[in-house]
């Protein structure tokens, strides 16, 4: 992971028509070439609005977007959406082929992809995310999981230095999401992906480089996963929840049970337990 | 109202080519004032399950007794009004559903086609709106300009205001945060038992399931893979685990410090709060050796 920005937001602020309060606003960050950050919130506290700005579905009011050094508007929108990519929620919302392999084509056809190109990067895409051997299966004989991978397969065909999960991974059952979130761990991996996931799952936070917590439309806090967790009840405060291990951490300490630190994983603090309970 | 699903099966298109088999041999027994959680992967059989609960589908083969009324492929079924008013379902993301001028048309809108009068229907919705934990002066106006918790409180309120005996809900919490998750299910829970009703949950959240359950049912490949109380299900969570399925948070950390210390808790802990204090104990004994 690089310390080079390759997006930009300075000072963002946008409201809706109809709405008296702003969705979001004076909002500034910067996302970096190759990372994982994860966009935590509250329903309505502008997560989506910030895909929405990122992806030029709209625009600021005030502030800007840079997307590489870009300034992203009207004029610049189709050069910008070839470097971000978006994967929505709803599985069934996104399919737009009647077989696989003609879903994956649709973006690059939309491009105008030569095609020899296009047959090349359908395949190797549907390799990537593991659903080469599905290419002529209608999307309805497709699981929550396959559907959203024939999804990312259709926006990394189009070759993006971003992926954008707008909560992409709420409507899948559990094996689904682990489906989505491996192939997706891998193409960061592999191919130096930069990925930005909006979510509600604070396991799925964990395991990000960075987090960055909404609240009513503001950037309410930034920091590593170690750090967004000490902020303890104030993310249930903020509509969020703790994960897991940090929960059991502090319930043990409060049973008299001394630990070093609260814990992300539940392996370090099995290991940790088992040290205490050893050496003592 | 008691319903019971006898050696069920269905297929969709039956004798045609296109002919699948979503469901077979499912027995399940849902006695007056039960909280059942049906849980399942996608493709499992649930949401076909689901359909039968209020006649939507009639079985291709066995038996659906709901109340007096008995379901079979056989039997040309008339009258299923009556069903449809006593078993209200709560579909997926059931706010895409709303479509009156205001909220209180919308809610109004079930009952009044059951032919309950307008006065009624309306007396019914100021009650509805209550119990979805949303003020009265809400009902006046349009459902499309309400956030989309708000939403999906006014589309289950529509659902309550048919006064049913038993509620059927399809993973009510999708795409909700942690807190809309809490705050719905724990209205549900309360509704369940001030209002007595039988309560079906579909969900894909083990926690959900093992807080709010008293019976779950696991389905596998359109069969029933076990059916229990939360503590006879997750007692043996291997079972789960092998068919990909998630288990509770706390039974799988039960499971990671069993597996670690080699040793086997008396009990499956089925809260955070229990969870600790077995393990508090037994670090404690460590340190006394």
């Amino acid at each position: 992971m690089s310390m080079k920005p390759l997006v930009q937001l300075n000072n963002v602020s946008f409201q809706y028509d109809i709405q008296e309060n702003y969705a979001l606003q004076d909002v500034s960050f910067e996302i970096y070439e190759g990372e994982w950050l994860a966009i935590v919130g509250h329903n309505g506290s502008g997560k989506s609005t910030l895909a929405k700005l990122l992806n030029g579905l709209q625009y600021p009011q005030e502030g800007t977007i840079t997307v590489d050094g870009m300034l992203l508007s009207e004029e610049t929108v189709w050069e910008t959406r070839r470097m971000i990519g978006m994967v929505f929620q709803n599985p069934d919302n996104q399919f737009v082929g009647t077989t696989v392999q003609d879903d994956v084509a649709f973006g690059l056809e939309n491009n105008g992809i030569a095609r020899d190109d296009m047959i090349e990067r359908v395949n190797s895409s549907l390799n990537k995310v593991k659903m080469a051997q599905f290419l002529d299966q209608e999307p309805h004989h497709l699981s929550g999981g396959q559907k959203q991978r024939v999804a990312i397969a259709g926006v990394i065909a189009l070759r993006p230095s971003v992926i954008i999960l707008d909560e992409a991974t709420s409507m899948l059952d559990p094996r689904g999401r682990e489906e989505v979130l491996e192939t997706v761990r891998e193409l960061k991996e592999t191919h130096n992906m930069t990925v930005i996931s909006i979510t509600h799952d604070l396991e799925e936070a964990a395991k990000a480089d960075r987090i960055i917590v909404m609240n009513k439309g503001k950037l309410y806090r930034e920091g590593t996963p170690e750090e967004i967790f000490q902020m303890d009840e104030e993310l249930v405060k903020l509509g969020l929840d703790i994960p897991f291990p940090v929960k059991m951490s502090k319930l043990l300490k409060e049973q008299g049970i001394s630990l070093s630190r609260h814990f992300l994983s539940e392996e370090e603090l099995v290991a940790e337990l088992w040290t205490s309970y050893y050496n003592k | 109202m008691d319903i019971l699903l006898q050696q069920v099966e269905y297929r969709y298109q039956a004798n045609t080519p296109f002919e699948r088999l979503a469901i077979k041999d499912v027995s399940i027994d849902i006695p007056s004032g039960t909280f059942l959680a049906i849980i399942g992967h996608t493709g499992s059989g649930k949401s076909t399950i689901l359909q039968h609960l209020n006649a939507l589908l009639k079985p291709t083969a066995g038996k659906v007794i709901i109340g007096d009324k008995e379901i079979t492929s056989e039997k040309k079924q008339k009258n299923l009004k009556d069903v449809r008013q006593k078993v209200g379902i709560v579909f997926q993301f059931p706010e895409h559903q709303l479509f009156e001028e205001t909220v209180e048309r919308d809610i109004c809108f079930g009952p009044m086609n059951f032919g309950i009068s307008e006065d009624e229907a309306k007396r019914r919705a100021r009650i509805a709106i209550r119990q979805v934990g949303l003020s009265e002066d809400i009902l006046a106006k349009s459902p499309f300009d309400l956030s989309g918790g708000q939403m999906r409180r006014v589309a289950i309120a529509g659902v309550l205001a048919m006064e049913p005996d038993v509620i059927v809900l399809d993973e009510p919490t999708a795409g909700l945060d942690p807190r809309g998750r809490k705050e719905i299910m724990e209205m549900f829970h309360a509704l369940h038992q001030e209002r007595k009703l039988s309560t079906v949950l579909v969900t894909h959240s083990m926690e959900d399931a093992s807080r709010y359950a008293d019976q779950i049912v696991i389905m596998h490949h359109g069969e029933v893979y076990k059916k229990g109380t939360p503590e006879e299900i997750f007692s043996s969570p291997e079972g789960l685990m092998e068919l990909g399925l998630d288990v509770p948070e706390v039974v799988r950390f039960q499971q990671k410090i069993e597996k670690a210390f080699q040793m086997n808790f008396p009990k499956t802990c089925l809260s955070v709060e229990q969870l600790t204090e077995e393990i508090a104990a037994l670090v404690k004994r460590g340190e006394q050796r």
